[in-house]
């Protein structure tokens, strides 16, 4: 008998198709003859812990702990810079020192400005409504 | 339906290794070896409960080792501990949103009446109030051992359930509702104080 080298993919097809189409129709039927579904407001709730959800799903939330960890990356950036400095105070040549302290008054000046645009203070009050 | 089948045949016919049964047996020996109970306690009874699912008591042994998080999955509610009239409403919202057929186990005084807690301004005298119990357990709290035994007797009430007929399971009943009113909090109590769809209390006969 000579086959199509694909007929073997057909079956597999085909029982792909009915082997999980037959639970479900088995379901249908079970339901169907035996157990009628009982839909209701709370069984079709979206939210199941017990509690009733309140108010939309699409709220906003503030974003405004990005500066505090925009902030904190950055010091923490300055500290690894800061730790050989620390070591190697002693040997440094002026131009070295000058620069650093330069690095560091750059950081302070960022500082600065971020605590005058409010940016330390938590729940702003412009932000509150 | 099981009645159709004679006991001595079925009997005879499993010596010789042919083995008869029905839907409704198939389909009550499938449901009772795998109660999910929702994954759900309240107070020091849920540790006991726990440590009934837990390796020395083995709750796994019954089926019902797959505690679930969500009410969707779950068919046993094991009201373990002491129901305050603030977690009433919650609880009940937890029932009506077990699907269908969904088996209550009140387990300890507190869940059945109150308990030591009867007297208390903001205790729910039994959750039988508001939803439908099968099993009580008494006991302050019942040891796991008594949990395994209201288990065991669940799956056996399961095991009876008819699957047709007029006494058949109540869940098949298309009469029977699957959700019950939740009772709301209050200024003084839960209103309603109970649901009289489900509580009816003892009646006491003086003779």
């Amino acid at each position: 008998m000579t086959q199509n080298p694909y007929f073997f993919i057909v079956i597999f097809v085909g029982v792909a198709v009915v082997f999980p189409l037959m639970p479900l129709a088995l379901a249908w039927l079970w339901r169907h003859f035996f157990q009628p579904p009982k839909p209701g407001a709370q069984k079709n709730a979206t939210y199941e812990c017990g509690v009733e959800s309140m108010g939309e799903a699409h709220v906003q939330f503030q974003s405004q702990y990005y500066l505090y960890c925009i902030i904190f990356l950055i010091f923490d950036v300055e500290a690894v810079f800061l730790v050989p400095f620390a070591v190697a105070f002693t040997g440094l040549p002026v131009g070295a020192f000058i620069a650093i302290l330069i690095f560091l008054l750059l950081l302070i000046e960022g500082l600065v400005w971020a605590w005058s645009k409010g940016c330390l203070s938590w729940a702003r009050e412009k932000n509150v409504e | 339906m099981s009645e159709s089948i004679d006991e001595g045949l079925k009997n005879e016919l499993q010596k010789q290794g042919i083995w008869v049964t029905s839907t409704q047996e198939l389909y009550n020996w499938g449901r009772r070896n795998s109660i999910w109970p929702l994954q759900f306690g309240l107070a020091c009874c849920a540790i006991e409960m726990i440590a009934t699912a837990a390796s020395r008591y083995d709750l796994a042994r019954f089926g019902g080792e797959v505690f679930r998080p969500s009410p969707r999955q779950a068919d046993l509610m094991i009201v373990a501990g002491t129901v305050t009239k603030k977690m009433a409403p919650q609880i009940v919202r937890l029932y009506n949103q077990m699907p269908d057929p969904k088996y209550v186990i009140s387990m300890g005084a507190c869940a059945i009446s109150g308990g030591p807690f009867k007297q208390g301004y903001n205790v729910l005298k039994g959750i039988d109030r508001y939803i439908p119990v099968d099993v009580y357990i008494p006991g302050c709290p019942p040891r796991p051992e008594a949990l395994l035994h209201a288990f065991m007797e669940l799956q056996r009430k399961i095991d009876g359930q008819k699957l047709t007929g007029e006494n058949k399971a109540e869940h098949l009943n298309r009469a029977q509702p699957s959700e019950f009113p939740v009772p709301a909090f209050g200024a003084h109590d839960l209103e309603p104080p109970a649901n009289p769809e489900v509580f009816r209390p003892p009646q006491i006969e003086r003779v």
